[in-house]
């Protein structure tokens, strides 16, 4: 096959804008599809490496990335079991009986935490790697190396201007050079013709970006490795010292030694709440204060906190959030063979009403176990339209308690584990229901005993972090940020300008320019300033303008 | 602190008057669209380069050359010599009720800006606690975008398209979302949600006016296909009106590319913010994981964009679908599915 001229140069084209190629597509892309060609079906590890490339590919990379993007789904739509609201996958199951297991077969109740999910994830940032690094030690030397001779003909490049002026070639390369310099251009003088090159900041910006993303999961993976978190409900005047022990919920990294956690502790001194009152907002909460007072280690002082929404207490890399908040009514229950019992047990706020409802067990209770189920109603009062007692209001204003009292068999001792917040009534009856206030006793009929409802204590939960990896993944995040403006506002050009003497004694200045990663337009724009820029120090001659 | 009733409803008057001033412009820019002549005006303006550096040659190195061909494609365009003299009076008038409408649009946005302004002096805060105000200001954020891309390139051919969906979410923030002003919940006291907001509304309405022009690319590339091979096609008078679907596209991708690092910036404050709220900062609420997923699929975009085969027409695609995760973000998520984010209200 023979090449006219013509092809030649626009090889030569085609070639330079690859090699301005700044977006993971273009040269790598289509060497990956030659190299895979080649090998394909050589040997196992001639498989490997169509495997390596192909992953590391970028269509195989924004595939990953949708595949991500629709595994995130199910994730949004399904209660999750890690999430806001684990009791919702119960709730699920007992709704939908034959689809629930085949759901949890497939993870779909813990999409971020399943292998599948992690698979998507893993491979995106293996292919990531395998695309960043190389590129890496391409753009390294790139940055390092001059800017590219002029290609032959400057008028074929997609930007060009030519023109004729009484300046002299050299005149006019001198001043092409200085004013590319005082543009910013990385600009060499050569013999014939200044060749500059400007925007390397753009690939900069893009791996910055991409390396940054791969800093984001390494960040992860030391949380994950040396962090924990767990949770703890604090009734008022209760204590908490960072071990196991005095954990509701805990979850180690792997390297965690459980004995050595931070030595701190802390007491709820006193809850605080205040909420709106009236409007549409009635009963949302203005303010969340719990009172602490707490010590970093045994032998240290112990000083007060105030530990708020937006306002944790930090200690040794730890940080003890305020979770949620509610109330712990506190009941004596004496049994049908007198012995006492004295007990105050957290009710959890329910969603959408201001009512708090929770579960009492008295397993040691003669001569048959008993059990209260009911709800706190801070603020009590009676639906008008059914009669029921409700709670119109967060705060306690007119604390009551409305409780249906059970004896029987609580079903704790055949080995399936129970929520302390559900009763199992099934092998159990129902002595009596009602509402009391405080300081109400009720006798339990058969002589089973009494009841006696107390008072309150308030509670708050906290939420006790060790994030190792978060630092990481902050600076890396910002590092993103800033490799994406890089990559998404700056543009690689090139510029080659020559001065050629004619015949007749004239100069005619070329100017060729040339981008690949214009995406957002505006070169021809910056291209005519340029051009416009030069003629004003090389002015074309007023008489002819050569075209073309 | 209480809420100042009276600058409430003040604020609630400026809105209206707002939704009175964006229709009156989204008309004219509908009239203007069906009797102006963009195309030309559009030719006009990258036919201003080449006019002041005569000796300016622009040559297409092959077909792959997207960028920097504006050139020869604007002066190839058919209407750039079809102005008679009836055509020009007929698009003189049509000049004129464009820019009635983008006065009308300017009122409103003057009001709209009123009406913001009012609200959060009326709650003592940023007005964007909950669904009504956000969209309030998510729309007066894709009105300052539009007007912002009016000033730097002659855009009113898009008019029609932001002033619409504009017009409707307005209308149906005052008449379903609207919520009485009130102080916020502890949860929303924090600097990060301002920051977090803030970032957020600018990049959505920046999307919007972004989805805006990949909607008109999808229609002048459907009419040029069409009309290349030939086959009449519907929708022939919208697209005739339209700048060609590479200036739409690039339209387009500018908005993208501004939006996209202020989504990032606006879903990282967030995890800052969470950290700070409940001793987290991921943690795969519905809310986050849209907003991830919004990501996701406008990264998906940008790269798509510039890899050979998904340029221009699937690219567009994949940035409608990202519009699709902001408005399910927005609407089912926050009205349907419970989340720590359910508490910042409808």
């Amino acid at each position: 096959m023979s090449e006219t001229p013509t092809d030649v140069e626009e090889t030569a084209v085609a070639q330079e804008i690859s090699k301005l190629d700044t977006i993971p597509d273009g040269p790598d892309e289509l060497g990956t599809r030659q190299r895979a060609q080649r090998s394909a079906g050589a040997s196992v590890w001639s498989l490997l490496r169509w495997a390596w490339y192909s992953l590391t590919s970028m269509r195989t990379a924004l595939i990953l990335l949708f595949l991500l993007a629709l595994g995130s789904v199910p994730g949004s739509i399904l209660p999750q079991r890690g999430g806001s609201d684990p009791i919702k996958v119960s709730q699920y199951y007992a709704a939908h009986p034959t689809l629930a297991p085949i759901l949890d077969h497939l993870g779909l109740f813990n999409v971020f935490g399943s292998v599948w999910f992690a698979a998507i994830y893993l491979l995106l940032f293996i292919s990531l790697a395998g695309c960043v690094l190389p590129r890496s030690k391409r753009h390294y030397k790139a940055m390092r190396a001059r800017p590219p001779v002029a290609p032959r003909n400057i008028n074929r490049l997609p930007l060009s201007a030519s023109w004729l002026t009484d300046e002299s070639p050299e005149a006019a390369l001198t001043r092409a050079h200085e004013m590319l310099r005082g543009k910013h251009f990385r600009a060499d003088r050569a013999a014939s013709s200044v060749n500059a090159e400007k925007g390397h900041l753009r690939e900069t910006g893009n791996l910055l970006f991409h390396i940054s993303l791969l800093a984001v999961l390494v960040g992860i993976a030391i949380t994950s490795v040396f962090g924990f978190t767990g949770s703890a409900l604090l009734r008022e005047h209760d204590g908490f010292t960072d071990t196991a022990i005095d954990y509701d919920s805990l979850s180690l990294g792997r390297f965690v030694d459980v004995a050595n956690l931070p030595p701190f502790s802390f007491t709820l001194n006193r809850f605080d709440a205040t909420y709106q009152k009236g409007g549409s907002a009635n009963g949302d909460a203005d303010t969340f204060d719990a009172h602490v007072t707490w010590q970093p280690n045994l032998d240290a002082k112990s000083r007060d906190y105030d530990i708020r929404v937006n306002h944790p207490l930090s200690t040794q890399g730890t940080n003890i959030y305020l979770g949620g908040h509610g109330y712990a009514p506190h009941f004596v229950i004496r049994d049908g063979q007198g012995h006492t019992f004295d007990e105050v047990t957290p009710f959890l706020p329910q969603t959408g009403s201001f009512q708090y409802q929770g579960v009492v067990k008295l397993p040691d209770a003669k001569p048959s176990q008993l059990g209260i189920t009911g709800f706190f109603l801070p603020t009590a009062s009676v639906d008008p339209s059914t009669g029921m007692p409700i709670s119109i209001f967060p705060a306690a204003d007119n604390p009551a308690v409305v409780i249906g009292v059970f004896e029987g068999d609580l079903g704790l001792d055949n080995g399936i584990p129970q929520s302390v917040y559900t009763l199992d009534t099934s092998k159990m009856k129902r002595l009596v229901a009602t509402t009391m206030r405080p300081g109400d006793t009720i006798t339990l009929p058969n002589g089973a005993g009494a009841i006696t409802f107390a008072g309150y204590d308030e509670w708050a939960s906290f939420n006790i972090t060790h994030d190792p990896g978060k630092r990481v993944v902050l600076g890396a995040v910002c590092a993103m940020v800033l490799g994406l403006i890089g990559s998404l506002s700056i543009r690689r050009r090139r510029l080659w300008v020559r001065a050629t003497a004619d015949p007749a004694g004239r100069t005619l200045v070329e100017v060729g320019g040339l981008t690949r990663t214009d995406a957002s337009g505006g070169f021809d724009d910056e291209f005519a300033r340029l051009v416009k820029s030069l003629q004003s120090s090389v002015p074309p001659m007023t008489s002819t303008f050569e075209e073309g | 602190m209480p809420v100042d009733v009276g600058l409430a409803r003040l604020s609630n008057d400026l809105i209206a008057g707002g939704i009175v001033a964006y229709s009156l412009g989204f008309l004219g820019f509908a009239l203007d669209a069906a009797y102006g002549n963009h195309a030309r005006a559009a030719a006009k303006s990258v036919l201003r380069v080449p006019a002041q550096v005569p000796a300016l040659v622009g040559v297409a190195a092959g077909s792959a050359q997207s960028a920097g061909s504006g050139f020869s494609g604007a002066s190839a365009d058919g209407p750039a010599e079809g102005a008679g003299s009836s055509s020009s009076a007929r698009s003189g008038f049509a000049r004129r009720v464009g820019l009635a409408a983008i006065a009308c649009t300017g009122i409103g946005w003057l009001l709209h800006l009123g009406a913001i302004l009012s609200r959060g002096l009326a709650v003592h805060r940023l007005p964007w606690g909950n669904m009504y105000e956000f969209t309030v200001a998510l729309t007066f954020a894709a009105v300052t975008a539009f007007l912002v891309i009016l000033n730097r390139q002659p855009a009113r051919y898009l008019g029609v398209f932001v002033m619409a969906p504009v017009v409707l979410a307005l209308g149906l923030s005052v008449l379903v979302l609207y919520v009485a002003p009130a102080p916020l919940m502890p949860a929303l006291h924090s600097y990060w949600l301002a920051i977090h907001v803030t970032a957020a509304i600018i990049a959505s309405g920046v999307f919007i006016v972004a989805t805006a022009a990949t909607v008109m690319f999808l229609i002048a590339e459907r009419y040029a296909l069409a009309t290349a091979a030939g086959k009449p096609v519907r929708l022939s008078g919208l697209a005739r009106i339209m700048p060609d679907a590479e200036t739409l596209d690039r339209t387009a991708y500018r908005a993208y590319a501004f939006a996209f690092p202020i989504w990032t910036f606006a879903v990282i404050a967030g995890a800052i913010w969470a950290e700070y709220a409940w001793g987290h900062y991921w943690q795969w609420d519905p809310k986050e994981t849209w907003a991830f997923i919004t990501w996701v699929v406008y990264a998906g975009y940008l790269h798509a964009r510039a890899t050979a085969g998904w340029r221009g027409r699937k690219a567009a695609y994949v940035a409608m679908l990202g519009f699709v995760t902001i408005l399910f973000n927005f609407f089912i998520v926050n009205i349907f599915i419970s989340g720590m984010h359910s508490y910042a209200g409808v």
